[in-house]
């Protein structure tokens, strides 16, 4: 009966905080199997009086688990070609293109150009020093300065879905310029559809 | 108790397993030279005892805070549990200033009568005295409110053990996958619990001024996201899903509304969001530049936010009915992530130096900046609600830890643990 609780009120969570995009039949299906779940740590304090309630807050706080949106990446594996090439970097707290980059970019435009119905994901990142949120609006930049530049040359603004992660998905860990240059980075991926 | 029952209940109890391990204890890295002796004779128990050691979390709390030099155990003369057995003179030798004394009687088991007096030895007068009646549960919070009340009756300033802290940890997986989990403890670190676990990360977890809920930044779908959730049931509300940026959630003074930032109109804008109603209003207007991290001052009529409208990151001051912000940063070329003190005296902040991100503050009145950290990757500055102490996200052998240290730099904590990265973090509001 308790199981049954666990996915009911995992379910009814879902559909408080709207969680529709979660919502392939699969998904859910995964989340009855434990991902999505919601403890009630209340159960030992209940039924208390006293002059003042203490303890009734104490691990009252309830848990909730929450899974991950996916998406599906294109084929583009060839290494001859430019296409292939999906990550830029970026200099230290800097949104600016690299010239060695534009080539890159200029094959991704076109290709974007000749296949409207084909989506990109610009994802910026960058290293993880100062501060996340600072961060998230700054990988946010570069990803705009990439999209601008692949409408420049010919794609077209709702080919984009552009995000952020800022320094929360490191492409490397450490404490020197080698890995924080490989964090400073937009990824390009390719939306199937 | 059904089968079905113990296997959802294995399925937690797995879940959890790890958090065990993720218990933070408070280290002293560096103490103060006017730590007050005080004598904490640890509490008579008859009956049962329960399942905390009162004594020895009061005496982690007072100890821990820097502002206390208890006693050592063996060197307690005596052991009086009430104020008939106290003789004040033996503890004036010992040059106590305080006493602590009290006890703790398990009335059936499961509820439990917990007395204790406080006494100033010099005067042989008793500072404060209560008798409580709580569940076995409570014994811990009990715990941190009696050090509360010693730390308020000696030091004048109001105590803050009872409160609770907010965190991320980050959990790395065998295949590389990452699992992410925004926690609540108490004040010292003991006794975390899980509110949210996701496979995405969880950033700028901010507690409501009642400290019943708690605003925060999901990328659970993709991108971030702004939700509330309310602590007690678990209900969480997605507030914020624009396109662009939803991030940086700072609750204002009167609980109602939100100061957000969000890029929905192409750049990162603070905005004012109505929780209640819906109704959002936007604050900056500055199309070049990333207007990010605004908190309130605690007249909730102004913000201070962190832009780069002049070129590198500032922390500045506007009306959140809009108008001209002012710069209210000036020293080194990098401060970001402001924290206001709820006395509003003071402005924690992330100060960057040639790289290198430490935890500075600066008064606000006089704009004096004094840099309270040391090791360069210091970050998330977080005021305790009696405004002495910041919180803050710094990292050691590798990994996210989390400290603290006063206001004036002159104590240090670190909250240690084993294992896993911690960040992020936040200091509750007092419980009223």
């Amino acid at each position: 009966m308790k199981v049954i609780n666990l996915v009911t009120v995992s379910l009814l969570l879902m559909a408080i905080s709207g969680c529709s995009s979660l919502g392939s039949s699969k998904k859910d299906a995964d989340s009855m199997q434990g991902d999505v779940a919601v403890e009630d740590r209340n159960a030992d304090s209940s039924g208390l009086e006293g002059g003042r309630a203490y303890g009734s807050d104490m691990n009252s706080e309830k848990q909730v688990v929450v899974g991950e949106d996916g998406y599906q990446d294109a084929q583009f594996n060839d290494p001859s070609s430019p296409l292939s090439h999906r990550v830029v970097y970026f200099d230290y707290d800097s949104s600016s293109v690299r010239a060695e980059d534009l080539p890159i970019l200029e094959a991704h435009a076109a290709y974007l150009s000749a296949h409207p119905n084909v989506n990109i994901r610009v994802e910026g990142h960058t290293d993880d020093r100062g501060s996340r949120e600072y961060n998230l609006a700054l990988g946010e930049r570069r990803a705009l300065a990439i999209r601008q530049i692949l409408m420049l040359q010919g794609a077209s603004i709702n080919q984009f879905q552009v995000t952020s992660y800022g320094e929360e998905r490191l492409a490397a860990e450490g404490y020197d310029e080698s890995v924080w240059s490989k964090n400073r980075r937009v990824e390009l991926t390719y939306l199937g559809r | 108790m059904t089968k079905r029952w113990l296997m959802a209940l294995g399925l937690l109890v797995s879940v959890f397993s790890w958090q065990a391990h993720a218990e933070l204890v408070i280290e002293i890295t560096g103490g103060s030279e006017v730590a007050l002796p005080i004598a904490l004779v640890p509490f008579g128990i008859s009956g049962p005892a329960g399942p905390v050691d009162m004594s020895e979390v009061i005496r982690n709390d007072l100890a821990g805070s820097g502002r206390f030099a208890p006693l050592a155990k063996q060197d307690l003369i005596s052991q009086p549990h009430e104020q008939a057995e106290v003789n004040f003179a033996d503890w004036r030798l010992l040059k106590a200033e305080g006493l602590l004394v009290g006890k703790v009687n398990s009335v059936d088991g499961q509820t439990y009568d917990v007395q204790f007096q406080l006494f100033d030895v010099y005067k042989g007068q008793q500072l404060v005295g209560k008798r409580y009646q709580v569940p076995a549960s409570g014994l811990r919070r009990l715990a941190h409110q009696i050090a509360d009340q010693v730390y308020q009756a000696l030091t004048g300033d109001i105590g803050v053990f009872a409160t609770r802290l907010a965190f991320v940890t980050v959990i790395k997986n065998n295949d590389g996958s990452k699992r992410f989990a925004l926690q609540v403890s108490d004040a010292d670190g003991a006794n975390p619990r899980t509110v949210l676990q996701s496979k995405e990360p969880i950033m700028s977890p901010n507690w409501s001024p009642d400290g019943e809920r708690l605003s925060y930044v999901s990328f659970e779908n993709g991108k971030t996201e702004i939700f509330v959730q309310e602590m007690t049931s678990g209900r969480r509300d997605s507030v914020a899903s624009f396109k662009g940026i939803n991030s940086a959630p700072s609750w204002s003074p009167d609980g109602k509304k939100l100061a957000l930032t969000l890029s929905k109109g192409g750049n990162p804008e603070i905005y004012i969001l109505n929780v209640a109603t819906g109704n959002l209003s936007r604050v900056t207007h500055n199309s070049q530049s990333i207007d990010t991290e605004a908190v309130w001052l605690p007249n909730g009529k102004e913000i201070l936010f962190t832009s780069d409208r002049g070129g590198k990151p500032q922390i500045y001051k506007v009306s959140i009915d809009g108008g001209q912000a002012t710069r209210v940063t000036f020293e080194g070329n990098y401060n970001s992530s402001p924290d206001v003190s709820p006395d509003g005296r003071f402005l924690a902040m992330v100060h960057g130096v040639s790289g290198r991100y430490y935890i500075a503050v600066q008064d606000l009145a006089s704009g004096a900046v004094q840099v309270l950290t040391e090791t360069g990757r210091d970050e998330s500055p977080s005021f305790a609600p009696n405004s002495r102490m910041i919180l803050y996200a710094t990292e050691r052998n590798g990994k996210g830890v989390l400290a603290a240290v006063s206001v004036d730099g002159r104590i240090q904590q670190r909250l240690g643990e084993a294992g896993i990265d911690v960040r992020e973090p936040a200091w509750s509001p007092i419980r009223k």
